[in-house]
């Protein structure tokens, strides 16, 4: 019942990073790809309606982290007070540049928000790529269960770790060119004209750098924690994740200059899920590993009570059928290219 | 180790506080906006829908400022709550994510329909969207208030073995009867809130001669809801929740009513200085017995003061306790008062012309938002000392790892953006209303001739 949920969430984090990624990555090309008020507001449309609905993924996601697995979130969620504040500060931010821009038809107001929206998405990028690689290395966790890290150290990965090191500003940088690419696949299917063949640019510089990031971050992962390739061993199923992570890098190569905008985009989905799937399957069943590895915390050791448990899975299977109605009705409704001159923004 | 206490408190506290001045007018407003939206429907009268259309614009920036405050909520349980939560998350874990998945889905996919799709969609399915609109945010209010229940109320659980609280029964843990009782209150506030700003913004209009036929709407529906609901409001609602706080948390009940000795007959304390050192009320103006009366049912009937329970086990801050509820009950009153009148002038076809009772209509707008706030600090500082009444004090609770500095480093943070968010809120707010109900229409033709 615990590995149901674990794998529960992790699909829940994959379709929020899917999700809000492209929108982060749109945030992240925005003040460069979209250069007229026009094209600013065409990309401001082509995630208005669905930003905060991609960012609830986010909200359910913890809520049912903290439903099956209450220590791991209360473990992790204090011992990365700081950054997890910073995020908070970064996700408010965001949010009122996305929707106070478009209230006041004034130049200065909105270069101000469009800035904000820009310069928080790139940093939320940065932070969560670097949460992951805070999850994936260890945190100094303690018998009691707790931690407590310091925003950084001395970028070295000794006993006694900083929220920054050189591995999770590697991890945070793949996340930020991974989310580039996804938001520039996704703005150039969802626009045309200048706007469109601009984000296709920038997903094509993005490609050599994700390629190389790809194989960095795996090397780097290999020579900090060796024992990650164990589950790949046991298990053959595991095989799958690397075909899926090679062959969704060459289907963007392929689609992008040939204007294959949704396949470029689904490949880039599949990339993200895929990594993310990977590096759960590599954990699992370590949900936080500490530095020293009798204080991991694992599924068995942070699972909440079996019949809450049990009951859970009754509500969510209910709640995750409407939750998906919902989105592919709300995506339909809003599908193909924006039109300019329509709603708010 | 008391500072961190404190400060973590108060972090928790200043967050839902601010939080909730959002939340109380969505919620009160969606109601609202269905009951704009049907009659318009069914009337087919374009100004029903521009009221609608108005009052969508307003609840979209509420909402924006609802999530952005709220998604600090459910990480502050982890981040600043953390030994509170490996106890008690095998239990309101379930709450919190169902929130996730049934309310905040439902909500945000439909607002978005609501507020932009007008033109897409049909108006039978642009009226569904209020609809599920509607639906998801209060049942995001009655899981929240279903959590803040087993807090107030722990049923449905079972101490496991490492000592935490683990879900035994799902049925009587989301159906408290704290849950049942507390959350038609509650919900009935946000009504509150919702019918005074729009009687208030109606009010407004009218005295400044502008967008009459939609100020008439706004202060007839406005005094309508306000009526019905501040009366619900104290009873069966308040009333009820009182029952409840007598039968289950009575040494709280005392300390709210200011009672320190047992006594037959007691008192109801209208106004007075709660008195710690002397253990009385200084000044106090009462009403004989009535407090036996209300409690009790019986005018003879014993109320248990605050002697009757060990020391330690009163609720920490008594006079903030004290006076949060007195406040509340006096504003409570003064609704019904106001929107009688109002409701009687309305039907006597007068209202709109009583500059009077429109000046007092405006200038209550502040009020409800302190009702609420008194009334949820009544709620959270009643149940002191405990964190899950009777079985974690708040002391035990918070998250040892994180000192009072970085405490309160995150905590005048937070002030800060919030102070800028709410300079920001008033800003908007003040521009929408003073576009008026026809702006959309005016931004789209005149401000966007490219289109």
């Amino acid at each position: 019942m615990a590995s149901l949920w674990f794998w529960i969430v992790a699909a829940m984090i994959a379709t929020y990073v899917v999700l809000d990624g492209f929108d982060l990555g749109a945030g992240a090309i925005y003040l460069i790809a979209a250069r007229t008020n026009d094209e600013r507001r065409r990309v401001l449309r082509a995630i208005g309606p669905v930003w905060d609905g991609n960012e609830v993924w986010l909200l359910a996601a913890g809520g049912t982290l903290y439903f099956a697995f209450p220590r791991l979130y209360a473990s992790s969620f204090s011992g990365f007070y700081l950054p997890l504040t910073i995020v908070l500060w970064l996700l408010i931010l965001r949010g009122i540049g996305i929707e106070f821009r478009a209230h006041i038809e004034n130049r200065v107001w909105q270069d101000f928000f469009d800035a904000i929206f820009s310069i928080s998405s790139i940093l939320l990028a940065v932070f969560f790529g670097a949460a992951l690689g805070n999850v994936v290395r260890g945190v100094p966790l303690d018998a009691t269960g707790y931690f407590f890290e310091p925003l950084w150290t001395n970028f070295k990965l000794g006993p006694q770790t900083g929220i920054l090191d050189w591995y999770t500003v590697l991890t945070g940088v793949m996340a930020l060119v991974t989310v580039t690419a996804h938001g520039s696949y996704y703005v150039a299917l969802k626009t045309d004209e200048d706007l469109g063949r601009r984000a296709r640019g920038f997903a094509l510089l993005c490609w050599p750098v994700q390629f190389f990031l790809t194989f960095s971050t795996l090397v780097a992962t290999y020579f900090i924690r060796p024992e990650i390739m164990a589950n790949y061993g046991k298990h053959k199923v595991g095989i799958l994740v690397p075909i899926v992570v090679v062959a969704s890098l060459g289907v963007m190569l392929w689609a992008n200059p040939k204007g294959k905008e949704k396949l470029a985009f689904i490949a880039s989905s599949l990339y993200i899920a895929s990594m993310l799937v990977g590096a759960a399957f590599a954990l699992y069943p370590v949900v936080l590993p500490a530095r020293d590895h009798q204080y991991d915390l694992t599924i068995y050791n942070t699972a909440s009570g079996i019949h809450g448990l049990s009951v859970g899975l009754v509500w969510w299977t209910f709640g995750a059928v409407l939750a998906v109605a919902y989105f592919v009705f709300v995506y339909r409704m809003f599908r193909g290219k924006v039109q300019v001159g329509e709603g708010h923004y | 180790m008391e500072s961190a206490l404190l400060i973590h408190r108060l972090h928790f506290a200043f967050a839902a506080t601010f939080h909730y001045l959002f939340p109380q007018l969505t919620m009160g407003l969606a109601l609202l906006i269905v009951v704009l939206k049907t009659i318009g429907l069914r009337r087919n009268d374009p100004v029903y829908h521009e009221a609608a259309r108005f009052w969508g614009r307003i609840f979209g920036i509420n909402f924006v400022l609802g999530v952005v405050t709220g998604i600090p909520l459910e990480f502050q349980f982890g981040t600043n709550w953390a030994v509170f939560s490996r106890f008690a998350g095998g239990v309101i874990g379930q709450t919190l994510a169902m929130e996730g998945m049934f309310a905040f889905f439902l909500e945000s996919a439909f607002l978005g329909l609501f507020l932009y799709g007008e033109k897409r969609l049909s108006p039978k399915a642009h009226w569904l969207s209020a609809v599920a609109v509607f639906v998801g945010s209060w049942l995001s209010g009655y899981f929240i208030i279903a959590t803040d229940a087993f807090m107030q109320h722990p049923i449905g659980y079972f101490t496991a073995a490492d000592g935490s609280l683990q879900l035994a029964s799902f049925w009587d843990f989301v159906l408290n009867p704290w849950a049942g009782w507390q959350y038609a209150h509650n919900m009935s506030g946000a009504a509150i809130t919702g019918a005074f700003i729009m009687t208030a913004v109606g009010a407004f209009y009218l005295l400044s001669g502008k967008w009459t036929a939609h100020a008439r709407i706004f202060v007839k529906t406005g005094v309508i809801a306000g009526c019905v609901f501040s009366v619900l409001q104290i009873f069966p609602t308040g009333d009820r929740q009182g029952k409840m706080v007598t039968d289950l948390q009575p040494a709280t009940l005392a300390a709210m009513e200011g009672l320190f000795q047992s006594q037959p007959a007691a008192p109801l304390v209208i106004v007075g200085q709660p008195n710690e050192q002397q253990g009385k009320i200084d000044n106090p103006i009462q009403v004989p017995r009535m407090l036996s009366m209300l409690t009790y049912r019986r005018w003879s009937a014993n109320v248990r003061g605050l002697d009757a329970f060990p020391k330690r086990d009163w609720p920490g801050n008594i006079p903030l306790l004290y006076y949060s509820y007195h406040i509340m009950v006096g504003l409570g009153t003064f609704f019904v008062a106001v929107m009688v009148v109002a409701l009687l002038l309305l039907w006597r076809g007068r209202l709109f012309n009583a500059g009077w009772m429109l000046w007092i209509l405006m200038l209550s707008a502040p009020f409800p938002y302190i009702a609420n706030t008194a009334g949820w600090m009544t709620a959270e500082l009643g149940r002191q000392p405990w964190l899950v009444y009777g079985l974690m004090r708040t002391e035990d609770g918070y998250s040892k790892v994180v000192s009072a500095g970085n405490g309160m480093f995150t905590l005048l943070g937070f002030m800060g953006i919030y102070t800028v968010l709410g300079i920001l809120f008033l800003f908007l707010i003040k521009r929408e209303i003073e576009h008026g109900p026809l702006a959309g229409h005016e931004s789209a033709s005149n401000l966007h001739p490219a289109t």
